[in-house]
C-alpha cells in the first residue's frame, strides 16, 4: 500500500494543470514583452491569467504580481512594507512565533538591520489572539504579518479580525496564505489585507511559481531588478506555462473545494479519533479551527525521524517537526510555541491529506502508525523510564 | 530514502542487540531527550570480555543504526578493545553518515565508555581517567560530532 500524506509539503500536479502547462508552453512560446504578434499573444494569455487569479481571490488584476513562489512573495511583501515604514520613521514589525521561515528569517534579517521585531505568542491551540495584535501596535508600527493557516499544525488564524484592527490603526497587514489558498475560501477584501502570498504547488500547481497580492496603493519595491515585467516590480521573463498551470490549478481547487472539504473533514475526524487512542499522545493545534487536510500529533517517548523512516518503509509519506528532520538542534519552533516541551516535540508526526486520499488510506494509517509507535517505544530508554516511573509522563 | 547508506538503513531496520540485560554488569546512558537522542548501553563482562551487549535508543535513524553497529563491534571483545572504539570507526563501519548526523556515532562511542565506566565503578576496578574523557565530563554533545 502507498499513501502520500504530505500534501502540506507539496501536492501532485493536477492533470488538468499539467495539460495547460504543456499546451501553453507549445502555443505561447513568445516573450510577453515582445512587440510582435507571437509576443503579444503571450501577453494576452498572461493578462487573462492575471484576471482569473484576481477573480478567484476577490482582487483586481492590477493587484496580482507573479513570483517564483511563497518565499519570494513573503520576502517582497515584508521588505517592501519595512522599507516604506522606515522612510516614515516606523521601524516596528509585528508577527507571530509560528510563522514560516520565509517570514521569520526575513524579519530576523530586518532586526539585524535595526528594526524592532515583535513575535506574538500563540495559545496552546496554536492560534494568535487579535487582542495581542491590537495591543502590540503603536505609532512606530510599519507592518503586521500573520499567516492565514499554519503549515505544521494547520491552525487557521483570525486574519479577518486582525485585518480590521490593522485598517483601523492604519498599519499595513501581510498574510502568508500559502497553506490556505485552494484549500479554504480566501478573499482578500474580506481579510482586508494589504499583501497576501500564495504558492502554486500547494494546490496542485507547478513548483517555482506563485503570486503576491498587493492592495492598490500599498507600497511595493522590487527584489529583482531588471526589465519592466510585473509593472516594474518583478524583473525577469514571466514563466507563462507555469502561471497558466497555476491559474488552472487554482480554478479547479476552488471549484472542487466543497467536495474536497467534506471528504477531508471526514478523513481528518477518523484519523484524529484513531490516533488519539494511542496512549500518551496529543493532537497539535485546535481541533476545529484547522485546515481540513492537517493532522499533527506528538507521541511521547519516541523521535520523529525514525518514525518517518519506518513509515516510509511501509509506503507512507509523512513529515515531522523533530530536530533530526530539520537539521537543527531544536525541534519545530511551532511545536515549542504551542507549549510542547523539547522531549515531546521531537516525537511529532504531521499527516496532511489531499483530495486523492481515501478512507482505505486512513484505515491503513491507523493500522501502521500505532504499530510503528509501539515498536519504537519498545526500544526507547525514555519510554522504559516512563513506564517504570523513573521519568514522569508529560502527555 | 537516500539520506542514509544501505548499511545505516540495514542497521536501522534490523537493529542488532536491541533490548535490556536485566543483570547487566555495567549500564551507560548518554545524550538527553531535549536534544532528541538518548542511548543506553548494557554490558555483561566475564574475564574482561564483553560476553553480551544490548542497547536501547531514543533517537533518529542514524542514532539507532550507530548504537546497533557499536554493539556488534564490541560484542565478544575484550574491554580494552571496546574502549578503543571511536565514533570514526562506527561511522566508517556504517559506510558514512551525513555531516549533521555524526554526533550519533559520537554518542555510540560515549555510551560504550559509559557502560564500561559503570562496570569499573561497581566493581571498584581502578581505571585511567584519561580513557574516559567522554563519559566522565558528561558534557553536552553538540551536533557537529565534535566534543565540546
Amino acid at each position: 500500500m502507498f499513501v502520500y500524506a504530505d500534501h502540506a509539503a507539496t501536492t501532485k500536479l493536477r492533470e488538468s494543470a499539467a495539460r495547460v502547462y504543456a499546451e501553453t508552453a507549445a502555443a505561447y512560446y513568445g516573450n510577453p514583452s515582445s512587440l510582435h504578434t507571437v509576443g503579444q499573444k503571450a501577453q494576452e494569455k498572461l493578462t487573462e491569467c492575471r484576471e482569473r487569479i484576481a477573480d478567484l481571490l476577490g482582487a483586481d488584476a492590477r493587484e496580482i504580481y507573479f513570483t517564483s513562489g511563497g518565499s519570494e512573495s513573503d520576502n517582497q511583501a515584508i521588505l517592501s512594507a519595512a522599507s516604506f515604514g522606515a522612510r516614515k520613521g516606523k521601524k516596528k514589525l509585528i508577527s507571530t512565533a509560528i510563522e514560516h521561515h520565509a517570514v521569520l528569517h526575513t524579519l530576523n534579517k530586518l532586526q539585524k538591520e535595526g528594526f524592532e521585531v515583535v513575535l506574538l505568542p500563540v495559545g496552546e491551540n496554536g492560534i494568535v489572539s487579535p487582542a495581542d495584535v491590537e495591543n502590540a501596535i503603536d505609532e512606530n508600527t510599519a507592518l503586521v504579518s500573520v499567516m492565514l493557516a499554519n503549515n505544521e499544525i494547520g491552525t487557521i488564524q483570525p486574519v479577518e479580525e486582525i485585518g480590521e484592527i490593522c485598517r483601523r490603526r492604519g498599519v499595513l497587514f501581510h498574510t502568508d496564505a500559502v497553506q490556505a489558498v485552494g484549500h479554504i475560501p480566501v478573499d482578500v477584501k474580506k481579510i482586508g489585507c494589504d499583501y497576501l502570498a500564495l504558492s502554486a504547488h500547494k494546490f496542485g500547481g507547478p513548483k517555482g511559481v506563485g503570486a503576491l497580492y498587493v492592495r492598490r496603493g500599498a507600497p511595493l519595491s522590487p527584489l529583482i531588478e531588471g526589465g519592466a515585467q510585473e509593472r516594474g516590480k518583478r524583473a525577469g521573463t514571466e514563466d507563462l506555462p507555469a502561471i497558466a498551470a497555476m491559474t488552472e490549478a487554482l480554478r479547479a481547487s476552488i471549484a472542487d473545494m466543497g467536495a474536497t472539504d467534506a471528504l477531508l473533514r471526514k478523513l481528518q475526524d477518523k484519523l484524529i479519533d484513531g490516533l488519539s487512542k494511542i496512549p500518551h499522545s496529543i493532537l497539535n493545534g485546535d481541533r476545529v479551527r484547522r485546515l481540513p487536510g492537517n493532522t499533527s500529533f506528538c507521541f511521547e517517548g519516541i523521535e520523529g525521524e525514525s518514525l518517518l523512516l519506518l513509515l516510509d518503509d511501509k509506503g507512507v509519506c509523512a513529515s515531522s517537526g523533530s530536530a533530526c528532520t530539520s537539521g537543527s538542534l531544536d525541534p519545530s519552533h511551532v511545536l515549542l510555541a504551542i507549549g510542547r516541551v523539547h522531549d515531546v516535540a521531537h516525537g511529532s508526526l504531521r499527516i496532511t491529506l489531499g483530495e486523492e486520499n481515501t478512507e482505505a488510506d486512513v484505515d491503513y494509517l491507523l493500522q501502521v502508525i500505532p504499530e510503528v509507535v509501539a515498536y519504537l517505544r519498545g526500544m526507547s530508554p525514555v519510554w522504559r523510564d516512563l513506564q517504570t516511573g523513573k521519568r514522569q509522563f508529560i502527555l | 530514502m537516500s539520506l542514509y547508506s544501505e548499511k545505516v538503513m540495514d542497521h536501522f531496520r534490523h537493529p542488532r542487540n536491541v533490548g535490556v540485560i536485566e543483570d547487566a554488569d555495567g549500564v551507560g546512558e548518554v545524550g538527553n531527550a531535549k536534544c532528541g537522542d538518548i542511548m543506553k548501553m548494557y554490558i555483561k563482562v566475564e574475564n574482561g570480555i564483553l560476553t553480551d551487549v544490548k542497547f536501547e535508543t531514543f533517537g533518529c535513524g542514524s542514532a539507532i543504526a550507530s548504537s546497533s553497529m557499536a554493539t556488534e563491534m564490541i560484542k565478544g571483545k575484550p574491554i580494552s578493545e571496546a574502549l578503543q572504539l571511536t565514533n570514526k570507526a562506527v561511522t566508517e563501519a556504517l559506510d558514512g553518515l551525513p555531516a549533521h548526523k555524526l554526533h550519533c556515532s559520537v554518542l555510540a562511542e560515549e555510551a560504550v565508555q559509559a557502560a564500561v565506566l559503570d562496570y569499573y565503578k561497581k566493581n571498584n576496578i581502578p581505571y585511567d581517567e584519561a580513557q574516559f574523557k567522554c563519559a566522565l565530563c558528561a558534557h553536552e554533545h553538540d551536533h557537529d560530532g565534535e566534543n565540546v
